[in-house]
């Protein structure tokens, strides 16, 4: 019997007790019209679990579900079906309504737009200090001030007087990426979910951001779901590699078992398109693999990757495959194993 | 070209965002422009083909195709010269296509425009979707039932479309998926061994430029900061901005190392800082560095470098 | 589709107008630079404006005549007084109306009633376009689509014959005029409103104060709404404009009060004195221009708010100031202007 998705944190994890679990998350976005609906397929049965103090990398091109499946943790959006689980305990279910306080404390999101992720109106200032008053973390004003003072500090931006005081179109791209931090760091997470926190920054600043979030995680043991297209990145700051295509999750694995032994074909075939300038100039071959990503909507039964696979079998179109444990870290859905 | 230089005039003051810039391309070659934003690498593309809008201006240099001199042509010879000699692919197909047109009818038009005879047309069409790798019958497909990769490759059988000799592309693929990027890529290095012309790559993504093209030029602030060939560059990078560059790209093989990427942020064009633009952000920098912007010179065959450590 | 591999985001267009470049300063720079929000660019911006200042210039004029009235002009406007219809004189310095009364003296009072119910109406539409147009935008679901059908029934009543309607059954007096005028002018300025607030909604930082824990009613007023100001400015003199222009119709054709004076009454007045056929071209043209100006006022300052929040049209303006500075004609090919010195 093939192992089902869900059961995966299970027998990945050792005895730290997830901070994250995801089961079955699953996200159907109705279009059409009201007498015939259609569904588009966004998310599709992800499941997967982040430790404390880890960064989980979930990879994936455009149309993958990877920025659907954050905000699904985020709670900024509905799960269709499917549960998440923060500290053990389901919170879909414990707040059906609308996230906790709790929950909105505990978890912070930063987002993939520099420009439109600040309020322009507000000072960097104010938008420090509302998380700070929503959730009670310093009464009086002057601490408050103190915290954010610090807290810009921390995420490198230098002087924090002089920044507290200015306003977001003021700011580069990647000190508005590191204000975004600052504000998520203010009420002292678990969990920080960033959706491509580099992709639209200048590439010389991109490992400065990268680098406090690696930095953040080893001081605090702060965990991070990092959203990403890039596989690169992924590689650099995550412990767990993560591949989506098509709404649902192919292969997972530490960083460097996807990375330099990858079992999925979609993850061979990422791998392989990525320009490498260490592998030094290669001859170019037809790989043979064009096609695109298919469509979401009401998909038929089977793998999604069956259009583009070159190990495709009859099997592969009949129904998803489950999910084979290639090592006791390393799972991936494939017939192959 | 020579000492190119372009400036915008805005209403803080006049913005030089390309500063004496000289290169060539030969034929058959893929010179790859590399730079971050603000470097000016876009504007460079623009003012091949004097296609920069106001409040821009050409303000010095010498631009030559072949031995006709570019920024001395008229309107006329412009409209003549362009396409037929230099093509150009911006970023995004969905700017460049408009979006209520057949494809068929937006290659037609430009091929009836620049003297086709109309009694040929559709098979030139039809040959330029086969060499794109694009189903003919999708011709009569309107952009937006095309995916974001089939729009480019659409952009691109445009761009071919009168068989020029060099064709510009303007970080034709920084929009789509690595893998469809890949492919794409692919197709027009293919092309480029069967029709012979050249290519000005222009992106910031210099991993994928080093992989791509021949001949290398990294630009900050509106100056040519380093010149070489690909390999050369990647494996003895002089300018530190150069180093710093290939500080910023995580590997997916080989050993893990930390990068470091570049410390602060690119300059205000308005005011640039003085002598070397890159010096505040230089970890090699010295006194002259602030006072003298140093000129290019060859440090080895093919190997040009702007830096006072030379 | 998520945008996979976008270009950086201070990336340069040479095609924009202005390059984004000189937007990002370093951190050691700009000590001196004073912090300033976009709001408060946008008026100072306004404030060199000629099209602002022209219509701020008529407004406030006006405005000044409705509050001294009773310095510039004293005594009853509608105190019979003098011969009929007497064209302008040193005594009455823009004549007498067929009734015998002054006209100035009416215009100076009548701006008071004039301008009021236009600002109040204004004020009013405003007002209750926003609450129904923000909650509609931001509340998804049934609440919107109630709000939105609402709306748009409104939209979609044929004014005038409301308008003529209900004040026909109500009682006429001011009261009257402004309940009437709101009820027929609230559902443009909703519908106006609704919409920007749904783009809004879909922003990250709307988005991000979700996750930080803010509570709904505190990202609609201090997230969105503030967003929305230079709209919400623009949508006020519009409905002023309306409201002005609307209150003179009604009074013209009878609808209102007419023994109360307001520039409306003037004309209706006017009108049944004949005063075209007898000539009396200045118990017309007073009342008439007045509204005229007004109402292009605030149009004025409509196009002003614009053009000042619009960049692409103030770049546009901005670039052919630069080009004419340095004598240079727009053709379409980049020109090439050589400097002396290098």
């Amino acid at each position: 019997m093939e192992q089902k998705p869900s059961e995966i944190g299970s027998s990945v994890t050792t005895q730290n007790p997830h901070l994250l679990e995801v089961r079955g998350l699953t996200r159907y976005f109705t279009v059409g019209s009201l007498l015939r609906p259609r569904h588009v397929h966004a998310v599709e049965d992800v499941s997967f679990a982040v430790r404390r103090g880890q960064v989980v990398a979930l990879v994936g091109e455009s149309g993958s579900g990877k920025s659907t499946t954050i905000r699904l943790v985020a709670r900024l959006i509905e799960a269709t079906r499917g549960e998440i689980l923060f500290e053990g305990v389901d919170v879909i279910q414990d707040e059906p309504r609308q996230a906790s306080r709790e929950y909105r404390r505990k978890v912070q999101m930063i987002f993939q737009d520099p420009f439109a992720s600040l309020n322009a109106v507000h000072t960097i200032e104010h938008h420090i200090e509302r998380p700070l008053i929503i959730h009670k973390k310093a009464e009086i004003r002057a601490e408050r001030l103190d915290q954010i003072h610090i807290l810009l500090g921390t995420v490198g931006l230098n002087p924090p007087e002089e920044i507290a005081r200015r306003y977001p179109h003021q700011l580069s791209g990647g000190q508005r990426q590191r204000v975004a931090i600052a504000r998520a760091l203010a009420v002292d997470p678990e969990l920080i979910l960033a959706d491509e926190p580099i992709s639209m920054l200048d590439v010389s600043i991109r490992m400065g951001v990268l680098n406090l979030i690696a930095q953040l995680k080893e001081e605090r043991g702060l965990a991070f779901l990092y959203v990403t297209h890039d596989l690169a990145s992924a590689r650099y700051i995550g412990d767990e590699i993560i591949v989506m295509y098509a709404g649902r999750m192919v292969e997972g694995g530490t960083s460097e078992e996807v990375m330099q032994e990858a079992a999925h074909p979609y993850t061979r075939l990422l791998i392989s398109a990525v320009p490498d300038p260490h592998a030094g100039l290669r001859t170019r071959k037809e790989t043979g693999l064009r096609g695109e990503v298919p469509s979401l909507i009401d998909p038929p039964p089977g793998c999604p990757f069956v259009a583009r696979c070159p190990n495709v079998t009859a099997k592969c179109h009949e129904a998803m495959p489950g999910v084979s444990q290639i090592s006791p870290t390393h799972w991936a859905r494939c017939y192959l194993y | 070209m020579r000492d190119l230089s372009v400036e915008y005039l805005t209403a803080r003051g006049p913005v030089q965002a390309v500063n004496g810039v000289s290169f060539q391309v030969r034929q058959g070659e893929v010179f790859g422009l590399a730079g971050e934003s603000g470097s000016g690498k876009s504007t460079i593309a623009h003012a091949i083909l004097r296609i920069l809008h106001p409040p821009a201006l050409i303000t010095g240099g010498a631009v030559r195709f072949g031995d006709r001199d570019v920024l001395a042509m008229s309107e006329g010879e412009l409209e003549e010269f362009r396409w037929k000699s230099i093509s150009i692919v911006f970023q995004s197909a969905m700017n460049a296509l408009n979006p209520v047109m057949h494809i068929r009818d937006q290659i037609s038009d430009v091929l009836l425009t620049h003297g086709f005879p109309r009694s040929e047309v559709q098979e030139r069409a039809r040959a330029l979707f086969d060499l794109v790798g694009i189903d003919p019958r999708r011709l009569d497909s309107y952009p937006h039932q095309l995916s974001g990769g089939m729009r480019q490759r659409a952009v691109i059988a445009i761009a071919l479309s009168l068989s020029p000799p060099l064709m510009i592309m303007d970080e034709p693929t920084t929009a789509l998926d690595v893998v469809v990027q890949k492919d794409i890529l692919q197709q027009i290095a293919n092309l480029k061994e069967k029709l012979g012309f050249s290519i000005l790559f222009i992106t910031h993504d210099l991993s994928l430029l080093v992989e791509f093209s021949n001949y290398l030029a990294i630009m900050y602030a509106g100056h040519i900061l380093e010149k070489a060939p690909a390999h050369e560059l990647f494996e003895r990078p002089l300018n530190p901005y150069t180093v710093g560059l290939m500080n910023s790209f995580p590997s997916i093989s080989g050993e893990k190392r930390r990068l470091t990427g570049i410390a602060g942020a690119p300059p205000d064009l308005v005011a640039p800082p003085k002598g070397c633009p890159f010096h505040p952000r230089c970890p090699r920098a010295m006194a002259i560095c602030s006072e003298v912007m140093p000129a290019i010179q060859q440090v080895s065959p093919g190997h040009e470098v702007a830096c006072h450590l030379y | 589709m998520a945008n996979v591999n976008p270009v950086p985001a201070d990336a340069e267009n040479p095609q924009a107008l202005t390059p984004a470049i000189g937007e990002g300063a370093a951190p050691k720079k700009t000590a001196g630079r004073q912090a300033r929000s976009a709001n408060r660019e946008t008026f100072r911006r306004l404030v060199g404006q000629p099209k602002a200042m022209i219509g701020l210039t008529i407004l406030v004029i006006y405005i000044l005549v409705a509050i001294f009235a009773p310095l510039i002009a004293p005594g009853d406007p509608s105190r019979l007084e003098a011969r009929q219809n007497q064209p302008p004189s040193a005594e009455h310095i823009l004549g007498t109306t067929g009734q015998g009364q002054d006209v100035f003296r009416q215009l100076a009072w009548g701006a008071r009633m004039s301008l009021a119910v236009g600002f109040m109406v204004g004020f009013l539409s405003t007002l209750i376009g926003l609450i129904v147009g923000m909650t509609a935008g931001y509340l998804p679901g049934l609440i919107d689509g109630v709000l939105n059908l609402f709306t748009n029934v409104f939209l979609i009543i044929p004014g005038l014959p409301l308008l003529i309607t209900l004040a026909s059954f109500l009682p006429p007096g001011p009261l009257t005029v402004i309940l009437v005028l709101t009820f027929t002018g609230w559902a443009w300025p909703a519908r106006v409103f609704r919409s920007q607030t749904l783009t809004l909604r879909e922003k990250d930082f709307v988005s991000a104060a979700v996750v930080s824990g803010e509570s709904r009613p505190y990202i609609i007023f201090s997230e969105i709404l503030p967003n929305m100001l230079s709209l919400v400015v623009s949508s006020f003199f519009g409905a002023v404009t309306y409201a002005i222009g609307a209150d003179a119709g009604l009074a013209f054709l009878g609808f209102e009060n007419v023994n109360t004076v307001s520039w409306g009454t003037m004309l209706f007045w006017a009108s049944n004195n004949s005063a075209l056929l007898q000539g009396a071209w200045w118990t017309i043209l007073p009342p008439g221009l007045s509204i005229a100006l007004v109402a292009f006022a605030t149009t004025m300052l409509i196009y002003a708010m614009d053009e000042v929040t619009n960049p692409r049209l103030r770049s546009e303006k901005e670039i052919l100031r630069v080009l004419r500075r340095f004598h240079v004609v727009s053709k379409r090919s980049t020109p090439v202007v050589r400097k002396a010195a290098e």
